[in-house]
């Protein structure tokens, strides 16, 4: 069904205020429920025996003295999870990943697991759980993994994206390619070119929660999973598929959740827990510690990418050229490819060509994080542009501006764009007072540009008007850091009610249809215009109600400021929403109204970062000193909210930027599993994080939202890379920028120019 | 073994047993059912796990169950007073200091002890106070305002 | 006829065409003549393709017409963070 949902200009009430969100209190007083606080009666604890190998065939698993050990009610292993993907390559990668059947791809895959009536009985039953592996080459690193000499992770992986088919297996699983025009040609016609490699190292999402789940599966085949994820219908759907069981039965809750990011988009332990409570036909509680975490969640990508950039003297960029190697794990997935798409989708180029390579490696498999894929390709292109700007003696936002992408543009990534954002935080950042702010001695001011897409997709909402007109309203997508509150302002908003009148819930996937994961910046884009749409339905049930009571016809009834008003009879005195419901029992019963929807056309998203930073000469410490983001949000619904995702989504950015990377040693195994020496920003280490909202209406929505998780995150790599040449005079073609890297740039510049 | 545990948790007397190598915050969270402390890592490293223990703020997967013996705990669960929230729980919820909020717990129990030690806190005072609890969805900005302000109305509450 | 823009790696599903000429009015039509047409883009069908008209991109709406002057494009099915 096509729904109107068309952006109309109008003024808000409730839509861009800040009250406080209605899950707060519960989470400021230890109240609300997270994956690992939720206990079912009589469970067990389930334990994963993880692969010590990053690349080792699984010869044999012996189980037999596990499972005699008192206390311990089920041991499983790939046996216990059949393959039921039916020829669904994403399913059985997920199947592959969460408990490796022949071999173990890399340190970490779980192997086997146990449940038993404690922890102790658990630990003691893993011990005792007999694994021969024959141990293989391995290859973490993402140039030498794409090497024809490298060792090849699936015998049966040939190249797809290229023309002819490659006749070898190797690693690299996909070739992409996107662009216009005749990049050779551009190239001619440049005045400066610049051609660099720039190397991203893997990094986590790092939510602070750990990934937990309580399952029970009961001997007539219904199922229940709690569980802390980004899409508990998914969740559903892929469990149920894995498992062998209907859908209708698996009933799947989501917990609060602490932090995602992308992370938990993707199935880790939660099959393995549905088969350890089937086995042992108890409930079964299994958890991941950080160790687990780090070694076997979703990662995002390390990167080696070539780029080419041409600029004339007059700062026209003639031309674009990219080759961006991406490692997904050990399974093809599609990270380089969104690395293609988005490298350049911030200008307006007449010739542009990218290919994205997705590379095997044993490391885990990728999973998306916050915009994925699209801060590395950033940081390349970013640090060219400004490298480019310098050769022409132009200031980098002015050749930005020259060259942005603009309604009507065709993207690198090929369809026209509408009306976006990027030219006008381009002219934001150029007249923000932190652009003219002096600097000190070691500082240095970068900027730079990012790009999303953001998605919509499927989603449902339900609206019940309480008796006493109060407005409960149920969606399916997870509150990731303050939905809740923004859809209950909008419901408020299209009610015209008071935001505290309306409650908004996550519901399980037994009370909704089907929605999609709070992923791509959708949550709020999507749930909320699935949410004006049922309350304009409610709104037309109010009126009909009232109509009734009245005894007049519906078309003599219109709806303001939450109240039913007879247009035809001025002496009937408005009767509220409260009168109203009060009366539903007489006039036909409850009041709701309900909408299914694909929320496509959401806007893309575009954003500007300025940094300035300050780099130790003598130890190559880079601290960030002042940061602004400046960002197009459509119409942001509760702006503190909206300053939030802009504020963290720049934290994560400057923590890849300056210290985050997993470490393998030349044993294949992960060095740094924890978050001493994986270490994320901490207080001390930030300034205030300043933003800038711009609201350029998003055309596709009836308030004119856009997502705006996730674009934060794009330009700190770049704008960090910017600001560190600017204050140290060395061009750093390596993240993360720790002092080590730091400082041998500064002494290989040294050397070169004594 | 099990050993059985004697403690005053958020003012009340309260008995538990755990196993004798069973961490402060498994104790709290499985035995005594104080779910308001979180664990992020169990190592030290996150914060999340926050507590104070005769008075001294902890990280509680650090500390046995079996060290609570005769000590006084207290845990997010005990801060308000009442229906009445405490300031700083008041004033992150303004400052919309908590996104996914699970490392909220451990930052106000770090932030309470600071303000009895500091009642009038720097910025920098306060980013190194909060040094130790990490968060992963704020970018810490929210976090320190909300901590400022606290302290500004807690100072004139004192005055009064 | 509707000219259908194609990404680089679907081109050599579509014997290497960067565009074609397709008769059809919704984007469920599309792809069925797609398919029918070119069946070699039965996996990348599969996979998930998204369509971008006029610049706005449907994922899932299947019903959406094709208006005959309209830019479209087809692009891979993506997934976010
Ligand atoms: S759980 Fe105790 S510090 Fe992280
Ligand atoms: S609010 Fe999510 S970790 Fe702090």
């Amino acid at each position: 069904m096509n729904k109107e949902t068309k952006f109309t200009e109008r003024t808000f009430k409730s839509v861009g205020t800040r009250p406080v969100r209605p899950d707060g209190v519960d989470k400021v007083t230890g109240r609300a429920r997270y994956g690992a606080d939720y206990d079912m009666p009589g469970q067990l604890i389930g334990l994963m025996l993880r692969s010590p190998h990053a690349h080792a065939t699984i010869k044999k698993i012996d189980t037999s003295a596990a499972e005699q050990l008192p206390g311990v009610k089920a041991v499983v292993t790939s046996k216990d999870l059949p393959d039921l993907t039916d020829g669904d390559t994403d399913l059985k990668c997920i199947l592959e990943n969460s408990m490796a059947r022949k071999k173990a791809f890399y340190d970490g895959h779980a192997v086997a697991a146990v449940a038993a009536v404690d922890m102790p009985t658990a630990k003691a039953a893993l011990k005792l759980i007999n694994v021969e592996y024959k141990i293989h080459k391995h290859v973490t690193d993402v140039d030498k993994a794409a090497d024809p000499k490298a060792p090849v992770l699936h015998k049966d992986c040939f190249t797809k994206g290229v023309e002819p088919a490659p006749v070898k297996p190797s690693n690299i699983a996909a070739s992409s390619e996107f662009g216009h025009g005749d990049v050779g040609k551009g190239f001619d016609d440049a005045d400066f070119v610049v051609e660099r490699n720039f190397r991203t190292e893997q990094t986590h999402q790092g939510y602070i929660e750990p990934h937990a789940c309580v399952a029970s599966v009961s001997p007539d085949g219904s199922g229940e999973l709690w569980v802390c994820t980004q899409g508990h219908f998914v969740f559903r759907q892929q469990c149920a598929q894995l498992l062998g069981m209907d859908m209708a039965k698996l009933r799947v809750t989501s917990s609060e959740i602490g932090g995602g990011f992308g992370g938990k988009t993707h199935l880790w332990l939660e099959p393995v827990a549905l088969a350890l409570s089937r086995k042992a036909n108890l409930p079964v509680k299994l958890t991941m510690t950080r160790e687990d975490v780090f070694r076997a969640s979703g990662p995002t990508s390390a990167t080696s990418i070539d780029i080419k950039i041409g600029i004339k003297n007059d700062g026209t960029i003639t031309a674009g050229e990219a080759t961006l190697r991406y490692t997904s794990g050990p399974w093809k997935g599609s990270w380089a490819m969104l690395g293609a798409m988005t490298a350049f989708a911030c200008y307006d180029l007449e010739n542009v060509k990218t290919t994205g390579l997705e590379i095997l490696v044993n490391r885990p498999k990728t999973t998306a994080y916050r915009a994925p894929s699209a801060p590395m390709a950033a940081f390349a292109v970013e640090s060219v542009i400004d490298e480019l700007a310098g050769k022409i003696g132009r200031d980098p936002v002015a050749v930005r501006i020259q060259n942005a992408a603009k309604e009507g543009t065709q993207s690198s990534y090929g369809p026209v764009y509408g009306p976006i954002g990027i030219g006008p935080t381009l002219e934001a950042a150029a007249k923000h007072p932190h652009m003219s702010a002096p600097l000190g001695e070691n500082q240095g001011r970068g900027m730079a540009c990012g790009f999303w897409f953001n998605f919509g997709g499927q989603s449902c909402t339900h609206i019940n008007i309480d008796i006493d007109g109060t407005v409960t309203l149920t969606v399916g997508t997870i509150d990731v850091g303050g939905a809740r509150a923004s859809l209950s302002l909008v419901v408020a908003e299209e009610l015209g009610i008071n935001y505290e009148q309306v409650k908004t819930v996550i519901g399980d996937t037994g009370n909704l249809g089907y929605n999609e994961m709070t992923d791509g910046s959708r949550g709020t884009f999507a749930s909320s215009m699935s949410a004006i749409m049922s309350a304009r339905k409610a709104i037309e049930e109010l009126k009909q109600r009232a109509a009734m009571m009245w005894d007049v016809s519906v078309d003599e009834v219109s709806w303001e400021d939450g109240h039913a008003r007879a247009t035809g009879n001025s002496n009937l005195p408005p009767l509220s929403i409260a009168e109203i419901a009060a009366g539903a029992g007489k006039t036909g019963g409850p009041i709701a109204g309900h909408t299914e929807l694909n929320a496509d056309g959401a806007g893309v998203s575009f954003a500007t970062h300025i940094c300035d930073v300050e780099v130790d000469p003598e130890t190559g410490l880079t601290r960030v000193i002042r940061y602004t983001v400046i960002q197009d949000a459509g119409k942001a619904v509760h702006p503190t909210y909206v300053e939030g995702q802009f504020q963290g989504g720049a934290t994560q950015g400057i923590g890849w930027a300056l210290n985050e990377e997993y470490i393998y040693g030349d044993d294949g195994r992960l060095q740094n599993p924890g978050f001493l020496d994986y270490r994320i920003p901490v207080c001390s280490d930030l300034p205030m994080i300043d933003t800038q909202i711009l609201e350029i209406p998003n055309p596709n929505h009836p308030y004119g939202i856009r997502g705006v998780g996730e674009t934060s995150i794009v330009p700190p790599l770049a704008a960090i890379a910017n600001a560190v040449s600017n204050a140290s005079g060395v061009r750093m073609t390596h993240v993360p920028m720790s002092p080590p890297r730091i400082l041998a740039a500064i002494e290989e510049a040294e050397t070169t120019t004594a | 073994m099990s050993v059985l545990v004697n403690s005053t948790i958020n003012g009340d007397n309260v008995s538990f047993s755990c196993d004798a190598d069973e961490t402060l915050m498994d104790a709290l969270r499985n035995r005594v059912g104080l779910k308001g402390v979180k664990e992020g890592c169990g190592t030290g490293d996150c914060g999340a796990c926050s507590i104070r223990l005769d008075g001294a703020l902890v990280c509680s997967c650090l500390v046995l169950g079996a060290e609570a013996e005769g000590r006084t705990v207290e845990t997010v669960e005990g801060m308000s007073n009442g229906a009445e929230l405490h300031v700083l729980q008041t004033k992150f919820l303004e400052h919309a200091a908590l996104q996914c909020g699970i490392c909220t717990p451990g930052f106000l129990i770090a932030a309470q002890t600071l303000l009895e030690k500091n009642p009038s806190p720097t910025e920098t005072e306060i980013r190194y106070a909060l040094a130790g609890n990490l968060c992963r969805c704020t970018g810490y900005d929210k976090i320190v305002r909300a901590v400022q302000d606290a302290a500004v109305v807690m100072k004139k509450g004192r005055k009064k | 006829m509707v000219t259908i823009n194609i990404w680089g790696a679907l081109r050599p599903a579509v014997n290497g065409a960067a565009s074609i000429e397709l008769d059809a009015t919704t984007i469920r039509d599309l792809f069925e003549k797609l398919e029918a047409q070119y069946p070699k883009t039965l996996p990348y069908i599969e996979e998930g393709i998204a369509v971008s008209i006029d610049g706005t991109i449907y994922q899932d709406s299947w019903s959406h017409p094709l208006p005959t002057d309209a830019e479209i494009y087809l692009l891979p099915r993506i997934a976010g963070g």
